[in-house]
């Protein structure tokens, strides 16, 4: 998903949003069991799935809203917090763990303001701990995008972040 | 049908075809355990402690959802099916916290009794441990660590009452049963109907405690400390104490309230009759608008429901018109209370302390209600349920099956019958038409023992037609006229007449709904029973108070004449409408309609 190009409606208007969204319901309705697909064209819509979006779904498929609120936090592809604009993944794998790979986690969380998980609050970046990213001679690796950040240390955590 | 053949244990058995082996077991007397499983309720296969053995098959299935089929041989009781069975418990235990000391349900939770049955003597394991946090709402509070992720809430929520709050979220070890997003209850569109609490196995789903106010106000010598009871708690208080259902227990109850040393026992019914004395005008004046003027919001919905209540104000606020102005009786009675009976008694109402033991656990935010206070002052302080008030029985040692019948105090104890049947479904327009129909024509209803019998059954709708014929001069407006009247409980069927009413289609004149699926009596706060006619049981217990009473009409009751006489002036008149009714926020399916 994160290789994906912008999401095709920024700079579309609210209205004009949930009118595609009402499309894309009223493709699948009658059929049950394809909530998971219009969750889906819904998020390449929107680009995620906010409360809103999710409200709108279950009022048109008369759907209860924690219905389609449990498969959205059922399945990993779908999000409910906007894409941000750069997503850092860090590797807590055995290598990177034990070549100080925590103490990287920690500083780039002083540096964002933001704990593993969460979305910077101008949506710059988002932070994720991730599985081993196959790199494990060069660890302690982080990405930053599609750029691998090799034998890092703390103290560089702030120069390669202010590159972005 | 086709019958299949099996052999349990031995025992040969013909079923069905579709039976599951679980019920095939039963009907010969074998007895399988079960967790997540409940009769007509839940079928969901996920605790696999239901396990059995079928000969040829590799794994062991779950007799909750395999059909029994021709020549199949099972086994309920094999040292493999024993030995699974106790596994599969102690993995449940390893995500559980075990402080089954210091938990309200123990005594009455079903993971312990298996456990317990289960011989388990130890728990080996200690695993990862699923989300722990608590969520307090006014009425249920929630309790995840306790949840064992049965789904029966689940079904409940989403399958009989079709509301849809509860749902898994998340998966694996995250996995939590929640409304949307994880939000807590008091933010989403719940009706505090509690009947996910009644069928949780565990402590997970509880009433939202409200012991700890109540002992407080008994302590503090400065509160006089009233208390009331509805109808339905009379006949199920005794099942915590291991009396068979439905057995009426009123008089041990009095007593049982006086040991526990409230200042005054009154009875809710006495607010029954109020509620039918102002319901019922209510509905003269809205027909005689309607037939008179053509105009009026008609059918008219009854309102002593708050489960109820909470629903509309949620899934029809554009109905809310339709909703009967009057509050639920035993607000009535706690306004009355602090007004009329503070008057009586010279006592400041804000040293008054109105407890209200309830079937109901919705009725626990009805009194946090902004509406339902006068001068800053609460019409009701705090509301037990029947399994709550027998914690406080217990807690405070009370031989409760052998205590003495007792009489509830005056001037709020003398009732009539009509005000019994409230607690279950039909109960409410049974009384009200005891009431409009003589008012009108000056005649009894005319149904064998006052009983209108269409609507006397638990089928999710029923309904019936009255006409009035030979009205008293003041009724013109009704000769000839027929009242077409429903009744439901739960909200699947409440549903359906909403959405008839809101699309113009409804023939209805007067509608009763009632929150929880057979009415009061199986509210969210009554003893959790295995028993499967525990409704018909409850409602027999009701309709044998009715019909034991001299009174069994609301327009006769010496206690309603002498308030309207003393204190209230008439029905829907003015000081009526200042203490005994309310009005409704509209609220929206997602709350969006509440202003913040
Ligand atoms: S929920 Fe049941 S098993 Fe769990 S602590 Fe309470 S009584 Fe014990
Ligand atoms: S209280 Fe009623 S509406 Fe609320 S979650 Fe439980 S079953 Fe659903
Ligand atoms: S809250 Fe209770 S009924 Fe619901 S899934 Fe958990 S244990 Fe089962
Ligand atoms: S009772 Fe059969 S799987 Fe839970």
């Amino acid at each position: 998903m994160s290789e994906k190009s912008p999401p095709e409606t920024y700079g579309l208007s609210e209205s004009a949003v949930f009118d595609k969204i009402s499309e894309v319901v009223e493709k699948y309705r009658g059929c049950d069991g394809c909530l998971i697909q219009v969750l889906h064209e819904a998020q390449d819509i929107c680009g995620y799935l906010p409360p809103e979006v999710q409200k709108f779904i279950a009022k048109k498929l008369d759907l209860s809203l924690s219905t389609v609120s449990g498969v959205i936090s059922f399945y990993s592809f779908f999000s409910t917090s906007p894409k941000a604009k750069h997503s850092i993944k860090i590797c807590l794998g055995t290598a990177c763990y034990v070549r100080g790979g925590e103490k990287i986690v920690e500083a780039i969380e002083k540096e964002l303001g933001v704990k593993a998980g969460e979305n910077t609050p101008d949506n710059k970046f988002s932070f994720q701990i991730t599985r081993c990213l196959g790199a494990c001679g060069l660890a302690p690796v982080f990405m930053v995008d599609d750029d691998v950040h090799q034998r890092v240390t703390p103290s560089a955590v702030k120069d390669i972040l202010a590159r972005y | 049908m086709k019958n299949v053949n099996l052999t349990i244990n031995g025992k040969a058995v013909a079923v069905p075809e579709g039976t599951t082996i679980l019920e095939a077991a039963k009907k010969i007397g074998i007895h399988i355990p079960t967790l997540c499983y409940l009769e007509n309720v839940h079928k969901y296969g996920g605790c696999r402690i239901c396990v059995v053995e079928v000969k040829g098959a590799k794994a062991l299935v779950a007799s909750c959802m395999v059909a029994a089929s021709e020549g199949m041989k099972v086994e309920t009781n094999s040292e493999r099916v024993r030995k699974a069975r106790k596994l599969n418990c102690e993995l449940l235990l390893s995500d559980h916290p075990q402080d089954c000391l210091s938990c309200s349900r123990s005594g009455s939770c079903e993971l312990q009794t298996l456990a317990n049955s289960l011989g388990l003597d130890r728990a080996r394991f200690k695993g990862e441990r699923s989300p722990d946090f608590i969520d307090i709402s006014p009425s249920v509070t929630r309790d995840a660590a306790k949840c064992i992720l049965c789904r029966r809430c689940v079904s409940v929520c989403n399958n009989i009452q079709k509301v849809g709050i509860l749902n898994a979220q998340n998966r694996g070890f995250r996995t939590i049963i929640a409304p949307a997003g994880g939000a807590p209850l008091s933010e989403v569109n719940c009706t505090y109907c509690g009947q996910c609490v009644n069928v949780c196995p565990v402590n997970a789903l509880r009433e939202t405690d409200a012991l700890a106010p109540v002992w407080r106000a008994l302590a503090d010598p400065k509160k006089r400390v009233v208390v009331q009871t509805a109808p339905a708690v009379r006949v199920a208080l005794g099942e915590e104490f291991g009396l068979p259902a439905g057995t009426p227990v009123t008089g041990k109850m009095a007593s049982a309230l006086r040991a526990l040393r409230f200042d005054d026992i009154f009875d809710t019914n006495i607010a029954a009759d109020l509620t039918i004395m102002e319901e019922g005008t209510e509905l003269l004046h809205r027909a005689k608008a309607a037939l008179t003027e053509g105009k009026a919001a008609l059918p008219m919905v009854t309102s002593c429901s708050p489960g109820w209540v909470k629903f509309v104000e949620h899934e029809f606020p554009d109905l809310l018109g339709n909703v009967s102005t009057c509050k639920s009786p035993h607000m009535m009675l706690g306004a009355l209370a602090k007004s009329y009976y503070a008057q009586k008694l010279g006592a400041d109402p804000g040293d008054m302390f109105v407890v209200s033991v309830m079937p109901c656990t919705a009725k626990k935010f009805e009194v946090t209600r902004p509406e339902m206070q006068a001068n800053g002052i609460r019409d009701v302080d705090a509301v037990l349920t029947t399994r709550e008030l027998a914690r406080m029985i217990r807690e405070a040692g009370i031989d409760f099956v052998n205590l003495p019948d007792e009489d509830f105090d005056s001037p709020l104890g003398i009732s009539t019958g009509a005000a019994d049947i409230f607690g279950v479904t039909g109960g409410v327009m049974e009384a009200a038409l005891r009431t409009v129909y003589e008012l009108v024509t000056g005649r009894e209803l005319p149904f064998d023992g006052l009983h209108v019998q269409p609507i006397c059954s638990f089928d999710q709708v029923r309904d019936a037609s009255i006409r009035f014929e030979d009205v008293l001069p003041e009724y013109k407006f009704l000769e000839g006229f027929t009242l077409n009247i429903a009744v439901t409980s739960g909200f699947a069927g409440a549903r359906r007449l909403m959405e008839e009413v809101r699309g113009g289609r409804s023939k209805y004149h007067f509608i009763e709904v009632m929150g929880c699926p057979g009415g009061c009596i199986v509210g969210g706060g009554q003893p959790r029973s295995a028993d499967p006619m525990v409704r018909e049981k409850r409602r027999a217990g009701l309709f044998s108070e009715d019909e034991r009473k001299d009174l069994r009409k609301s327009h006769k009751s010496p206690v309603a004449e002498a308030l309207y006489k003393e204190f209230l002036g008439s029905p829907c008149g003015h000081k009526s409408h200042e203490l005994l009714h309310t009005h409704y926020t509209e609220r929206g399916t997602f709350n969006e309609l509440i202003k913040k």
